[in-house]
């Protein structure tokens, strides 16, 4: 009790927004770059308010690509540095996002996701779920995702995400929506996970060079081979962030009929579907990604097997669906619900789907 | 204890503002809380609401679309949520902007005229306040002390000049939700 307390004492009401940009500020983001689109426009006016304090540095870009090409800049120079955007916008920053994983840059990138595609609308969608986990810009590369679902894991995901990105020497994408964007929850604002200062050699980077070898950033290799040779570097860095990465929460799998697979705002729907049909005596369980890449492929792949079936809720028409069928494999049915274009489904439709499969 | 609250009116009346002063306060006393604005192109003088959850427990989801509890400040509002509010829940509407009978005879309805009070007061734009202090002293979900401690904190510096006549406002809600219980 005194312990729940002390925790409340120091908790303050923020939308998701203002925490990604206070978590940015904790972890010493010392640029950032964004251009307006709603609904992340809370987290850009919130780097605009407190950059300049916290000892960085706040551009309000011309555009898109602009944004993430700046931040190219910045992290060359070896800074922690941050963009954000949403859907559309995040289609515009692919190519920059394919060149930082190209030459190996950390950088962090939050997408607030929007319905899409096209200009879409401006209201919560979880569509841009293929474009985040399979590359989204052109060549062979991943980026980390992390998929917060409410307000202490979008700080700590954020603060989390400067850490991967220095270690693994790579972009990484924090997936949100509109939903999460706007709501505010209680948050503490310190990391709530063990961390420990991480310390990273960054002696790549292009950054007091006077005097000393020169150093080369790019992403060209016209020699042969030699883009061959980056890549299964590359390929190298993303088997060890496979094996030491992955993040997912699970309720009850070991004692359910039916599992459900949400992330992000839909898992917290789920979550309460889940509460709801287990006080009536359904079993039901639950999987959700935290990371989206690397997927939690053996969480799910291990929960599997004849007597359970697989429903993989989204708001979009069906993406993680197929990552949640290959970890499957055959073992179990996987069945999907999902609301696209800015709906947000119910815990009435879900549970309506529920009963249809029982 | 679980309770979800719907505010709603017309942008520019404070909407926000009155779901952020139930959740702040709520929080303050050690309750967890989800607020949620409704959000899309809005425009001065169009609809707006929010959406709160107290609870004792974590909140699942914050998202919900039948409240227990609605206020409503104006017509757009009413007709958005009369059929909406959970069978039994609490209406507070703003009598000044909003005179319709409804046909739920589940309901408690309380009128106040919010609007009418805060021009008496001397300033429209606190008619939020006078809804707000109707609502807690009728559900007392909150404390009215939790409320006006966290004025300051909610509002922006800024508007620091206006905390004498919105706590005003809100003291006029709970003697006009006293007056109406009579």
């Amino acid at each position: 009790m005194t312990k729940n307390n002390q925790k409340d004492k120091n908790r303050v009401l923020m939308v998701g927004n203002h925490i990604i940009g206070q978590a940015a500020i904790e972890a010493g983001c010392k640029f950032y770059a964004g251009y307006p689109i709603t609904p992340q426009n809370e987290l850009t006016a919130y780097m605009a308010d407190n950059m300049p304090e916290a000892g960085g540095v706040f551009i309000q870009a011309e555009s898109e690509l602009a944004a993430i090409s700046m931040i190219f800049g910045a992290s060359v120079i070896g800074e922690r540095v941050m963009t954000s955007s949403s859907s559309p916008g995040i289609s515009l920053k692919q190519e920059g996002i394919s060149y930082l994983a190209a030459c190996k840059l950390p950088a962090v990138i939050v997408n607030m996701q929007r319905g899409g595609p096209g200009l879409g609308n401006i209201s919560p969608a979880q569509s841009d779920y293929f474009q985040a986990t399979k590359g989204g810009g052109h060549g062979d590369y991943h980026t980390v995702v992390l998929a917060p679902n409410g307000s202490q894991e979008l700080f700590d995901l954020t603060y989390l995400a400067f850490d991967l990105a220095d270690i693994y020497r790579t972009p990484v994408l924090v997936l949100g929506d509109g939903v999460l964007g706007q709501m505010a929850e209680p948050v503490t604002l310190k990391p709530s996970f063990k961390h420990e200062k991480t310390k990273v050699d960054k002696s790549w980077a292009l950054a007091q060079t006077k005097n000393k070898e020169p150093k080369v950033v790019k992403s060209l290799f016209l020699e042969y081979g030699a883009l061959e040779n980056l890549n299964k570097e590359l390929k190298k860095t993303y088997d060890i962030i496979e094996s030491n990465e992955v993040r997912a929460e699970t309720f009850y799998i070991d004692d359910c009929e039916i599992i459900l697979v949400a992330f992000g705002a839909t898992s917290r729907i789920c979550k309460k579907v889940m509460m709801t049909l287990r006080n009536e005596g359904l079993k039901i369980g639950m999987i959700r990604p935290i990371t989206l890449w690397p997927f939690p492929k053996k969480i799910i792949s291990d929960a599997a097997h004849k007597k359970v079936k697989f429903l993989v809720v989204e708001m979009n028409m069906g993406q993680m669906v197929e990552d949640v069928r290959m970890a499957v494999f055959g073992k179990s049915e996987v069945h999907f619900y999902g609301r696209t274009a800015g709906i947000i489904p119910s815990e009435k439709e879900i549970i309506k789907k529920i009963r249809s499969l029982s | 204890m679980y309770k979800e609250i719907i505010c709603s009116g017309f942008g520019g009346q404070g909407i926000m503002v009155m779901g952020k002063l139930i959740a702040n306060a709520a929080m303050k006393e050690n309750k967890e809380v989800t607020w949620m604005p409704s959000y899309g192109a809005e425009v001065r003088g169009g609809t707006a609401h929010s959406k709160i959850i107290v609870s004792d427990k974590p909140v699942a989801s914050g998202l919900f679309y039948e409240p227990q509890d609605c206020i409503v400040m104006n017509r757009p509002s009413f007709i958005k949520f009369e059929h909406v509010i959970k069978k039994n829940g609490l209406m507070i509407i703003n009598s000044s902007l909003v005179s319709d009978k409804t046909d739920r005879d589940d309901l408690k309805i309380v009128r106040i005229p919010a609007t009418e009070k805060a021009k008496e007061l001397g300033n429209i734009k606190v008619a939020n306040m006078v809804a707000l202090g109707a609502y807690q002293r009728i559900t007392n979900l909150v404390k009215l002390e939790s409320i006006i401690a966290i004025l300051k904190d909610v509002f922006p510096p800024y508007r620091h000049i206006m905390l004498d006549i919105n706590k005003q406002a809100l003291h006029e809600g709970v003697k006009l939700a006293d007056e109406y219980k009579s």
